[in-house]
């Protein structure tokens, strides 16, 4: 069995892959709007400023659309298995999986991060019922 | 302000090579075959051409490297593909800088380990990859989203699947060819990536794609019928699958693009006789309806019930089968959009698959799930 893929960090995104390997969710904010931005950009998307700075989040959000997938793009993958988009408090979006009973997922469900040590670098965030 | 340049562009060539699940000749001899075939249609030959953009997917075939078959300065066009290459083409044309381009791609011997996805369907990214997203999972995010917000129905997406597939199923031409489908068999097919199943998804196939475009004085004088280019645009958000698909920010995708396609022509939604839409899952295309004004938000999967998009509907979507049943090979597809709705406004698809007295034809490239769509507008008469 091929292994799963494991993410490759570039400059930009080494200070997130930083965070997760210590258990924290790092994404950056724009000192000049506040908006906080995910995934890491040379620029903020929502007023072009260049002042980012990498802050904590708290990693509790809820789900804001989830899919159960039944067929993998990879063997390294057990199906079935569930990707959710959560939105956090913070106010931006992650992707990740989530992990709980499918049944009782639902738009709305209150869930916080968790990480999985995949490697000496990479750490993989999930998420779980909060 | 000075008039529309794509104003004075036509079709003159359109040609879809074998489409197959395997098409059991290399990719280059498909490449050189699409490129005949597109300038034959046009009754032209490639000494007649003085502008290219030539690629393939596995191979990697760039335009600059098939120019030298050519043996001759010509014009080429970037990297970028489908529609965008079609408008990229339309304006060297336009500015003088060529009179006849041919734009054709093709796609062999790329999907081999089947035990994977195709190769197109899983970008490599760091934010999406380790999580198992791939393009289906991309797009049902987006359509699971819709559902909730609007109450669109299974049922809706398995109207869409069906009803494009059915339009596959009387295409010789389709890899699908005789393979009809109902409702039924859409929502009993296996799960892939909740809501989707098998049948919502296009397939994955080979094939090649040629279209030639020219000037109208040139077009003029070619014993075949031109077709108009009246509107273009492209929207793009980023790189696809590299980003969370969220609804509120990336949903309307293509809107843009429309409005201003539709204002190049002074035409709106309601003009408009055949819908080729970029169909990769079924969801895309009531997502499309809404995005481009031909329904309102949220209306898309009540608008799609009873027969409208099929050939005979009030607007007919995907007339050749689209992704889901006449080809899905990478790339090829995104240039077969604008292949379908020339062939349509010709009159040269099958008699089953003809829509009477089509004159406005649009065809899309992209999605929500991808975060671009591209729009051009086509047809038999001038802007």
């Amino acid at each position: 069995m091929s292994e799963r893929p494991l993410p490759r960090p570039t400059p930009l995104s080494q200070p997130h892959w930083d965070g997760a390997r210590g258990g924290v969710l790092r994404v950056q904010r724009c000192r000049d709007c506040g908006s906080h931005v995910f995934i890491p950009q040379p620029l903020c998307a929502a007023c072009q400023s260049t002042a980012l700075v990498w802050t904590e989040s708290r990693g509790h959000g809820n789900v804001y659309s989830w899919t159960v997938v039944h067929r993998a793009p990879h063997p390294s993958f057990a199906t079935p298995y569930v990707v959710a988009i959560v939105a956090l408090d913070e106010g931006f979006e992650m992707l990740a999986n989530l992990e709980c009973e499918h049944a009782q997922i639902a738009i709305g469900m209150r869930v916080r991060i968790s990480f999985r040590a995949l490697s000496a670098e990479i750490s993989l965030p999930y998420f779980v019922c909060e | 302000m000075a008039a529309n340049p794509l104003h004075g562009v036509a079709i003159v060539g359109a040609y879809n090579t074998r489409q197959a699940r395997s098409v059991e000749v290399s990719e280059t001899e498909l490449l050189i075959d699409a490129m005949h075939g597109a300038v034959r249609s046009a009754a032209l030959t490639l000494a007649d051409v003085d502008g290219l953009h030539c690629t393939s997917s596995t191979r990697g075939w760039r335009p600059r490297e098939v120019a030298m078959w050519l043996g001759r300065p010509i014009w080429t066009g970037s990297s970028d593909v489908g529609i965008a290459a079609v408008l990229e083409a339309a304006l060297a044309i336009a500015s003088g800088q060529a009179t006849t381009v041919l734009i054709a791609t093709a796609q062999a011997g790329e999907y081999v380990n089947r035990v994977e996805t195709a190769p197109w369907t899983k970008p490599s990214h760091e934010f999406t990859e380790c999580f198992g997203l791939f393009t289906a999972a991309e797009f049902a995010l987006i359509a699971r989203r819709h559902m909730h917000l609007y109450g669109t129905r299974c049922e809706d997406l398995a109207e869409v699947a069906a009803s494009i597939r059915n339009h596959g199923a009387r295409n010789p031409q389709a890899v699908m060819f005789e393979r009809f489908v109902t409702r039924a068999d859409v929502l009993a097919s296996r799960q892939i990536a909740e809501p989707f199943r098998l049948l919502d998804c296009a397939l994955t196939n080979e094939g090649g794609a040629g279209l030639v475009l020219t000037s109208a004085e040139r077009a003029r004088e070619l014993p075949v019928q031109p077709i108009w280019l009246l509107g273009g645009a492209l929207d793009r958000y980023g790189m696809s699958y590299v980003t969370p698909p969220v609804w509120e920010r990336f949903g309307d995708v293509g809107a843009r693009a429309g409005q201003l396609a539709f204002g190049q022509c002074g035409l709106a939604p309601s003009d408009v006789d055949v819908a080729e839409l970029y169909d990769p899952f079924s969801f895309e295309v009531i997502r499309q309806l809404e995005a481009l004004g031909f329904c309102a938000r949220g209306e898309g999967g009540a608008f799609v019930r009873g027969g409208r998009i099929a050939v005979g509907g009030e607007l007919p979507v995907a007339t050749n089968g689209g992704l889901l049943s006449f080809s899905h090979a990478g790339l090829a597809q995104l240039l077969q959009k604008p292949i379908a709705a020339v062939q349509q406004l010709r009159g040269e698809l099958p008699t089953a698959l003809s829509v009477p007295d089509a004159r406005v034809a649009i065809a899309t490239n992209g999605g929500a799930g991808a975060l671009f769509c591209d729009v051009l507008l086509l047809g038999t008469q001038p802007a």
